[in-house]
């Protein structure tokens, strides 16, 4: 029989590198849908910049903020794009691997610890974010809508808007015991308002008083100004940018931690 | 004796106010083949997911491999093989893919668990399905492939829990097989089962659970001589006769059950008391005589049967 001293050298390794299992497993399985994300990852940013950039921009000649109006809507786009894979992200296939799929439970009885699997999981989206991130902002360079020097700081910036919705919404799927229409209840009451409340095709000045507050607790909104200001300069404060760089960190941040907690409960009760 | 490689003493799981597991105690030794029988509900995959360090216990010590699972639990599931009762295996993936992913988790090497899977895809007789979706696969082939991934880390000891529900009765035997040969090679086992004739045949020792506790433990052929006869003469006169007949007959054998459906005499000597009971003239419909089994042993135990 080993002893306790060698087997918990053994588990050493996976104690270091499980995170890493736990993406390379989800890198695998995406194989099954690669082309679904490279396909929606060049299709989407097409379609948006041919309608908006295209058929919208010649409505709007004298351009918002000073730049033309494809310049000022090119940062909502990327952003709201790969925010709204995030909100995807961190809804189903959480949810699935806890009830459909169970491939938590399958991971969880191995070495590897809850934490491993949602850091995993995070790391496999990153890359995943990235990618889609990175086509959709090589469009935009190319229709001349951003400036590659500074916009491409846009790419973190909106993998971090996707982890500031996905964290609060994983840490609530990760408890669900099922969908019974609530998903499609956050698509519609939570994620298509922000997307339409945000400051994405007008300046969040130009929306009711009373609808403000949605810009403000909306990730798309902070992740917006922030892709405008690293697109073309300063349109705000320097303290206020910082505020939505602080605001989507907070949510990431403390999304994650529930995320977490979420996962733990359900793997060991 | 060296040290066992599970210790629970009084483990007791709650979920709630609901009490699962009301605390048992018991101990399996290295090498040992140990079994949980008892019906649905019985708190049989609820001990089996503490043991496996994925449930926390609600109290009562637990050792396994010499560690605590509530402090050491990544360090216990890397020396465990794990069948759940529930099939988990990854839709996504191909046949070995699942394999190699799963053997990945305990940090084993690209090249290491390649060569293990094809090893395991040999043992679990699915070769030929490797590149195959899990999906189409027969259920015994998902329960065989479950089995295959739980090796891949060479485990020190084997949990599974309903190994073969929900199977035909070829893929069982295919199943048990597999599991023999485990034992053979000296592979702990630790496994449930509703099955009686499952348990008899995979355990050489098994405790009886039921609502959480323990009622019995012991080797299938001690808990039968302890709580049952050597045969068991099986009656039936028809549902609305039963009752009837069963006074009359109530002084033959040991003791007796009265079933719905027949009624049950525990007896040295089966073939004798059926020819008193003809002799008094309640000819059954069909009898049977029969060598107890453990589901007898249950049904003293409890009252009820093992499947309802
Ligand atoms: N996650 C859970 N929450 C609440 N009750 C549970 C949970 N898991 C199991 N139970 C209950 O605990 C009891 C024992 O379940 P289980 O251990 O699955 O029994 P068995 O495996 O012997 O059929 C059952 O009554 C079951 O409904
Ligand atoms: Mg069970």
């Amino acid at each position: 029989m080993k002893n306790v001293a060698d087997i918990k050298a053994d588990a050493e390794k996976p104690r270091r590198w499980g995170w890493w299992y736990v993406a390379e497993l989800r890198l695998r399985e995406m194989r099954g849908y690669v082309s679904y994300v490279v396909t929606s990852s060049f299709g989407n940013p097409l379609m948006y910049l041919l309608a908006l950039g295209i058929g919208l921009a010649n409505l709007i000649p004298q351009g918002i903020e000073g730049v033309p109006f494809l310049v000022f809507v090119a940062p909502a786009l990327l952003m709201s794009t790969i925010l709204t894979v995030g909100a995807e992200e961190g809804m189903y296939p959480v949810l699935s691997g806890f009830k459909w799929h169970k491939v938590f439970f399958a991971i969880h009885a191995t070495p590897i610890t809850p934490g491993q699997i949602v850091g995993g999981f995070l790391v496999h989206l990153t890359i995943r974010f990235a990618f889609t991130a990175g086509v959709f902002f090589g469009f935009l360079v190319a229709f001349g809508a951003v400036p590659f020097a500074s916009g491409w700081l846009m790419i973190p910036i909106a993998i971090l808007g996707a982890f500031s919705i996905l964290t609060p919404l994983g840490a609530y799927a990760a408890r669900l015991e099922d969908d019974t229409g609530q998903f499609a209840l956050i698509q519609r009451l939570v994620v298509m308002p922000m997307f339409l409340f945000s400051g994405t095709f007008f300046p969040l000045s130009d929306v009711p008083d009373w609808l403000e507050w949605v810009g403000w607790v909306s990730p798309l909104w902070h992740a917006t100004q922030l892709g405008r200001t690293v697109s073309y300069g300063a349109i705000e404060p320097i303290w206020l940018s910082a505020t939505h760089l602080l605001i989507l960190v907070a949510y990431a941040v403390i999304g994650g931690y529930f995320m977490h907690r979420s996962f733990v409960a359900r793997l060991t009760r | 004796m060296s040290e066992p490689v599970i210790r629970a003493e009084n483990i007791v799981k709650k979920y709630g106010d609901f009490v699962a597991v009301d605390g048992i105690s018991f101990e399996v030794q290295r090498g040992e083949s140990f079994g949980l029988l008892g019906p649905n509900g019985a708190g049989k995959s609820t001990t089996m997911k503490m043991i496996a360090a994925v449930s926390t216990r609600t109290s009562g010590n637990l050792e396994v491999l010499g560690m605590d699972p509530n402090t050491d639990g990544p360090a216990i599931r890397s020396q465990l093989g794990v069948v759940p009762q529930e099939d988990n295996l990854d839709q996504e993936l191909r046949v070995r893919e699942n394999l190699i992913t799963y053997g990945r988790f305990f940090g084993m090497s690209h090249a290491a668990v390649a060569k293990r899977a094809d090893e395991l895809l040999e043992f679990a007789q699915l070769t030929d399905r490797a590149k195959s979706k899990v999906e189409p696969l027969s259920g015994g082939m998902k329960r065989r492939l479950t089995i295959a991934r739980s090796l891949m880390n060479d485990p020190q000891m084997l949990l599974l829990d309903e190994p073969t529900t929900g199977l035909d009765p070829q893929a069982r035997h295919i199943l048990w097989d597999r599991l023999f040969r485990l034992k053979e090679q000296g592979t702990t086992l630790v496994l449930t089962t509703h099955y009686m004739d499952e348990a008899e045949q995979l355990s050489d020792r098994i405790i009886v659970v039921d609502k959480g506790a323990i009622m019995a433990e012991g080797s299938p052929a001690q808990l039968i001589r302890q709580y049952s006869s050597k045969e068991v003469l099986e009656v039936r006169y028809g549902s609305d006769k039963n009752k009837t007949v069963a006074k009359s007959i109530a002084d033959i054998g040991e003791r007796q059950e009265i079933l719905p459906d027949r009624i049950l005499i525990y007896s040295d000597n089966g073939e004798r008391d059926l020819a008193v009971i003809t002799n008094r003239g309640h000819h059954p419909t069909t009898s049977l005589v029969r060598r107890s089994s453990l589901e007898d042993v249950f049904l003293r135990l409890t009252g009820r049967t093992l499947v309802e």
